[in-house]
């Protein structure tokens, strides 16, 4: 077997020869981003836009985030358009490696360079201040003054994202020092307390001198809230908040945030590949696959009306649901996510999609809309291809009228009768 | 729950309590107990782990404190709980790879406590684990069919002349082309990997396997994949699954019965329709609560646990929940409620019924 190998050549693994090329032409275009970003004193028009729509926070349009490896372009966000109203929760969903991250990273600026870079796209966000800034364009020190206070991020795992050299009070006085230099120490000691206290740790002052070794994840997770909400940013970026944490915590954490939402009246992109915690939580969600949204729309049409093929069977091979749908056997999708690098020109879910025809395995299909902001990119819903009768993917039946299903259930609270006591026995 | 207590409280308790109907119901369960039928017993079962410096006072954490329960043959028994409940204790300790610090764990009949090291070599073919993370879980230096072969060759399971086959054949069991056999871990997704950790248990032909956590490192799409293909797998050689999981909405989908832990001990176990149709314990209902629902028209009528889990070093006195229930009372901090069924296939352990 090693000799047969020998002769025909591998396509799978890339030649040292063929690497160096792609790590020789990569530097090239890397140098390029990173001397855009690195420039001072660069004039504010350059960077100034107009927001389409005031009631939105942020609207990102057409984003471009690639890594540029040694093995090739990762395109690890290809064209993202999205935007999240004032005060609404928007919910990003995906499984891992679609891009959730990338794109909340991208937003904040913050994707690893020099591998990963901004390509195209924009990014637009008004500032409090009433400037329109597009965040895609901007110089890494402009950035400076938007990233913390005005968007803020509670980062994916509680358990590695505090300093563990630094006390929990220290890393939260840390960003009120840089946005408030008038402030005084006392001052910024008080309004961290307070934050400690909002987001719902009792005996504030003791944990304001403590580690963060010495506390427990779900009360790390609730200094991560209380350090993002510190400058009252108007977006907050959850990504991954509960995702480490056990069901009890976690319920407790997505209620904080719910509570904190409505206090300081910000808006929330919440990532998460949990679609249980996406529907308690978000307003509109957005379906992520293999770096492209897929589909987008209110949380309703997303959960009673999926129109992806993705998205439905995302759904379908949820346990809670799926047993109620399919009888005994979980749905599956089969295959896998295609590698990020070197995609191919058709329909990315089109080899694991069961409704896939000829057009799919062509081109990309574009976005088709439906009612409301609600759109799917599936050749599906083309008009062009109503003559073909194709069969739509839907979920089976009103999930939530069955019994047996965990959702339907009524949880009883406290003691509960016993079937011998009804029998006249005891009690 | 363990078949020496139970029946004795039955019996003098029946009068108050239960039912005549119910006695014999437990009874005719009673005697099916002696019989083979039960694959895992389970009895009691304590595992402590020492704390501290040495020379100090010895303190230990109590990781599992006197758990029994049952599994019979060919079916699924799932285990939930809170990280740090000591779920993986209780899976690690039952297979002997920990030393138990008290109890007793038959295995087929045979208490794997008292049996002498050449004899567990033999045993272990038969009991098999599935660990928790398919990254770490995997040799990276090893090609994934060494990987699956090595315990295969080590065990005779088959002779040399046809362990090529035999480890292909067990790679098709579990979704994977032969052709991968010479890849090495790191150039297998984490699905992937998943069917590769199952391959390696189930190519040892075992009776038992212990699967811990086996999907929760993967997607949604992904870990469906992994789940019918254990269901698969145990309806074609009927394997014995202990699943350990803290995702309630998989445990309900692929247990028959379902164990809930609380800070090392059980406080609920009950056949799987029981214990999510009527959940007698308030950790249990607060647990339940607490999955979050994909539908977004579902109002949540969680109840909220405060605070966080105790320290097992020191766990509070009695009941070890109360310091988080609502319900609890004085008598909860005085001592522990016992583990007392109260319908077939149904035990709880909560001072809000009657202790008798």
């Amino acid at each position: 077997m090693a000799k047969e190998n020998k002769k025909t050549k591998n396509t799978q693994y890339l030649t040292i020869k063929e690497e160096r090329e792609i790590a020789k032409s990569n530097r090239k275009i890397m140098k390029q981003f990173e001397r855009a970003k690195n420039r001072k004193n660069v004039d504010e028009s350059e960077f100034t836009t107009q927001m389409h729509d005031p009631r939105n926070v942020i609207e990102i349009d057409n984003l471009h985030t690639y890594f540029y490896t040694d093995v090739g372009t990762t395109k690890a966000v290809n064209g993202v358009s999205f935007k999240i109203p004032e005060g609404k929760i928007v919910g990003v969903v995906g499984e891992s490696g679609c891009g959730k991250s990338v794109t909340s990273l991208s937003v904040m600026q913050l994707v690893q360079g020099p591998v990963g870079q901004i390509v195209d796209g924009s990014i637009r966000y008004t500032t409090s201040e009433g400037k329109c800034y597009d965040i895609a364009k901007m110089p890494r020190d402009e950035m400076r003054r938007i990233r913390g206070k005005e968007i803020a991020m509670i980062f994916q795992e509680p358990m590695t994202s505090l300093n563990p050299v630094f006390k929990i009070g220290d890393q939260l006085d840390e960003a009120l020092a840089i946005f408030e230099p008038k402030m005084s120490k006392n001052e910024v000691k008080a309004r961290s307390i307070e934050m400690l206290e909002m987001v719902g740790i009792a005996d504030q002052e003791k944990i304001y001198h403590n580690y963060p070794h010495e506390l427990s994840g779900g009360m790390r997770q609730r200094v991560m809230i209380a350090m993002a909400l510190i400058c009252n940013p108007r977006l907050i970026i959850a990504d991954e908040p509960t995702t480490a944490l056990d069901v009890t915590i976690q319920a407790q954490i997505l209620e904080l945030l719910l509570e904190v939402k409505n206090k300081i009246n910000g808006s929330i992109m919440l990532i998460t590949h949990d679609l249980g915690v996406i529907a308690g939580m978000a307003d509109y969600v957005v379906v992520m696959y293999a770096g492209k949204i897929v589909e987008a729309g209110d949380i309703h049409d997303i959960f009673k009306n999926p129109k992806h093929p993705y998205t439905v069977g995302l759904m379908r091979s949820l346990p809670s649901l799926s047993h109620v749908v399919t009888g005994s056997r979980l749905y599956s999708i089969p295959g896998q996510v295609p590698s990020p690098v070197n995609l191919p020109d058709n329909c990315y879910f089109c080899n694991r999609c069961e409704y896939s025809f000829d057009i799919c395995m062509e081109q990309y299909p574009p976005d088709y809309y439906f009612e409301d902001n609600h759109r799917a990119a599936c050749f599906l819903y083309d008009e062009k291809y109503k003559d073909l009768d194709l069969i739509k993917p839907e979920l089976p039946r009103n999930l939530t009228d069955d019994s047996e299903s965990i959702m339907a259930r009524k949880i009883p609270q406290g003691r509960v009768v016993l079937e011998s006591e009804t029998d006249g026995f005891g009690g | 729950m363990s078949n020496n207590q139970v029946p004795e409280t039955m019996l003098n308790n029946d009068a108050i309590l239960y039912s005549t109907e119910m006695n014999k119901d437990n009874l005719d369960r009673n005697v099916q107990n002696n019989s083979n039928d039960y694959l895992v017993q389970v009895k009691n079962l304590k595992k402590y782990f020492p704390a501290g410096l040495k020379g100090t006072t010895r303190q230990y954490v109590k990781a599992v404190d006197d758990v029994s329960f049952n599994i019979p043959k060919g079916t699924t028994m799932g285990l939930v709980g809170e990280s740090g409940c000591g779920k993986t204790t209780v899976g690690r300790t039952m297979l002997r790879l920990y030393s138990m610090t008290g109890g007793e764990v038959y295995f087929d009949g045979q208490n794997i406590n008292k049996l002498s090291r050449s004899a567990l070599r033999k045993l272990r073919p038969r009991m098999q684990m599935i660990f928790q993370d398919p990254y770490s879980s995997l040799s990276p230096r090893m090609p994934v069919g060494e990987i699956i072969g090595e315990a295969v060759r080590e065990h005779n399971i088959v002779p040399k002349a046809e362990l090529n086959e035999y480890v292909a054949k067990a790679m098709n069991d579990c979704g994977l082309p032969y052709q991968y056999a010479r890849r090495y871990p790191h150039e297998f997704s984490g699905g992937q990997r998943q069917r590769i950790c199952i391959a390696r248990a189930v190519a040892l032909q075992p009776d038992f396997i212990v699967c811990d956590e086996p999907v929760s490192a993967l997607d949604v799409s992904i870990q469906a994949q992994i789940i019918n293909l254990l269901q698969d797998l145990q309806n074609e050689f009927g394997y014995t699954y202990l699943f350990i999981s803290h995702d309630l909405s998989v445990v309900e989908y692929i247990s028959d019965t379902i164990g809930v832990m609380y800070l090392g001990s059980m406080v609920e176990f009950g056949d799987k329709k029981k214990l999510f149709a009527k959940p007698m314990h308030p950790y249990t209902q607060a647990l339940l609560s607490a999955v979050p629902v994909p539908d977004p028209d579902f109002e949540m009528q969680r109840v909220i646990l405060e605070g966080d889990i105790p320290s097992p070093v020191n766990p509070p006195s009695g009941c070890k929940f109360r310091t988080r229930c609502q319900y609890a009372t004085e008598e909860c901090a005085k001592s522990c409620p016992k583990f007392i069924e109260y319908e077939s296939q149904h035990e709880v352990a909560c001072f809000l019924y009657p202790q008798e």
